[in-house]
């Protein structure tokens, strides 16, 4: 059913018995065109991109869980296209653009919210290094403002501007930014990807992967083998596992972040705002609650949770940014397993097994990427060439010297 | 988080910062083959989920390099010593003749 003003008030007079299920709980079929393994956002997305755009339509997804129930789910869904480096600023643009019209797209309520990011600045050179991400990003017709103090006081009077150690002097707005809901984007592209043929296939987790030869031709699971011409790999943090199962070392290491919710409270934050004097970030979200986050927690990991010195750490960058929040009861707190990449950067790619094609290494940036993710790796897939807007994102730049590296901290993913 | 440093006894993971795989050994630059066995030694991983050997460095106690097995699962660590008494092959260090 396509939802809309007439679907809402056929359900509103007939108390909401109408509506059928989003999706189709697909039971694999022995053989598919092309299998997507990972039901996050950036599996689905590129199941709905393959059976759009380049009518493969013989598609399934294979989630071992549930679909959203990795860091599709888990994220503090900040959505921006901010980044400073070229490889990077036609992808995230191209992303920025297309959540723009992803609900109409999709026919689905995201949530998309472009209230503004703005990223905070306490010293001169820090106003600097803002001022030049600003004007690479209008270079290339992104959004971008460097505000002065009063500017920002004049938004967000209730942030701490005489800090003693780290006063804020200003920030670089990116007013297109903003947040999408998480949950939202995964049921709006597995429900448009379904009504194209597409099968989603939970609670089917794969264990190995079919070969003819050199060749990948299907995958292991859970529910049996399962053969399909191409294989695209969407897996978040777990990447080098499945890669292992194929017998290929990735440039990745598996990292938690952690983030938070407090209590609901009335309308106080309109956007999301970073604390540029330490790794904090924050939005409201429509029930009220703050979410925010910070750092990862620095080594691999793979448990779906964190350690306290990162909470306090989190905590702590708040306070200093904003002493109001102080007496706000921390509701919850969880974790993500992300693949850190090892220049920060992700790889979206044909993997050198033929059959194989990899989309992996987001760090913490993988949710805003979303829909031009699903967009370049359907690409990929379809026509065995990388996509131009995400061309830099190639899996051999690491032997080759063409890394993409924002924070330029090397080949240390606890630092990106 | 807490790591049992053979000197110092068992401290908060905050006093130490991490390295990481403590399995990757640098390369001989003179080989025929050191470019690929750079990329490897800097970019490439394991990264197993399960028992990990990585380096650590207790920065807030005796500053010393440690080898931690910790699971990368459960975060359980297993096993801590200093990083010169490892398997892991040290730069050997010329002698003074004298
Ligand atoms: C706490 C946190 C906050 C974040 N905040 C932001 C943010 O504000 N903005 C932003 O842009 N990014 C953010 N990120 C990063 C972002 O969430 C991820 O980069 C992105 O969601 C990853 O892509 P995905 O959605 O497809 O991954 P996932 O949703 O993790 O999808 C991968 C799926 O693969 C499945 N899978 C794994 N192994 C197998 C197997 N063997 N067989 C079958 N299925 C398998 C998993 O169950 C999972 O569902 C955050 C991440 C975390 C953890
Ligand atoms: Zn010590």
């Amino acid at each position: 059913m396509r939802y809309s003003f007439l679907s809402l008030l056929a359900n509103a007079v007939t108390g909401q018995k109408l509506w059928s299920a989003a999706w189709r709980d697909a039971k694999p079929k022995p053989a598919y065109d092309a299998v997507i393994v990972g039901g996050g956002g950036h599996g689905l997305a590129t199941a709905y991109y393959l059976a759009k755009k380049h009518g493969v339509r013989n598609v399934a997804v294979v989630e071992k869980g549930w679909i959203g129930s990795g860091n599709a789910g888990r994220n503090t869904t900040i959505i921006r296209s901010n980044y400073g480096l070229p490889g990077n600023i036609p992808f995230y643009e191209w992303s920025m653009k297309l959540w723009e019209g992803l609900e109409r797209e999709l026919n689905y309520n995201a949530m998309v919210s472009q209230r503004g990011i703005l990223n905070l600045y306490h010293s001169d050179p820090q106003r600097d290094a803002y001022a030049r991400r600003g004007n690479a990003m209008r270079l290339h017709g992104v959004d971008a403002e460097l505000l002065d103090r009063e500017q920002v006081r004049e938004m967000l009077p209730f942030l701490d501007f005489d800090n003693a150690r780290f006063p804020i002097q200003g920030g670089l707005l990116h007013r297109r930014g903003g947040t999408a809901r998480h949950d939202g984007v995964v049921w709006g592209y597995a429900r448009a990807a379904d009504r194209l043929g597409v099968d989603i296939v939970q609670n089917c987790e794969v264990t190995g992967f079919i070969r003819d030869g050199d060749r990948i031709a299907g995958v292991e699971t859970t529910l049996g083998p399962i053969r399909a011409g191409k294989v695209g790999l969407a897996v978040a943090g777990n990447s080098s596992r499945l890669a292992a199962m194929a017998g290929l070392r990735l440039p990745i290491e598996s990292h938690v972040l952690q983030a938070f919710v407090s209590e609901g409270i009335k309308p106080l934050i309109p956007g999301v705002i970073t604390f540029g004097a330490g790794h904090f970030y924050v939005s409201q979200s429509d029930k009220g609650g703050l979410v925010f986050g910070g750092d990862i927690d620095g080594y691999n990991s793979y448990a779906q949770r964190g350690n306290l010195p990162v909470v306090e750490d989190v905590c702590e960058g708040g306070m200093a940014l904003m002493p109001l929040i102080g007496r706000l009861r921390l509701l919850r707190g969880w974790g993500g397993i992300m693949d850190m990449s090892m220049d920060g950067s992700p790889i979206i790619d044909r993997s050198p097994l033929p059959g194989l094609y990899l989309n992996t290494g987001w760090c913490y940036g993988g949710f805003k990427a979303t829909p031009a993710s699903g967009w370049c790796f359907a690409h990929a897939i379809a026509k065995d060439e990388p996509h131009p807007a995400a061309a830099a994102y190639r899996l051999d730049r690491f032997a080759t010297g063409h890394l993409i590296n924002e924070k330029g901290v090397g080949a240390q993913p606890n630092l990106h | 988080m807490r790591i049992p440093c053979p000197y110092c006894g068992p401290r908060d993971a905050h006093e130490f910062t991490y390295l990481g795989d403590a399995t990757v050994t640098r390369p001989d630059p003179a080989a025929p083959d050191a470019a690929a066995a750079f990329h490897a030694y800097a970019h490439l991983r394991d990264n197993p989920a399960g028992p990990h050997e990585e380096l650590w460095y207790h920065g807030g106690g005796c500053r010393g390099w440690l080898r931690v097995t910790r699971d990368t699962l459960t975060h359980a660590i297993t096993g801590a010593r200093f990083a010169a008494d490892s398997s892991v092959s040290a730069p050997s260090v010329a002698k003074d003749p004298s």
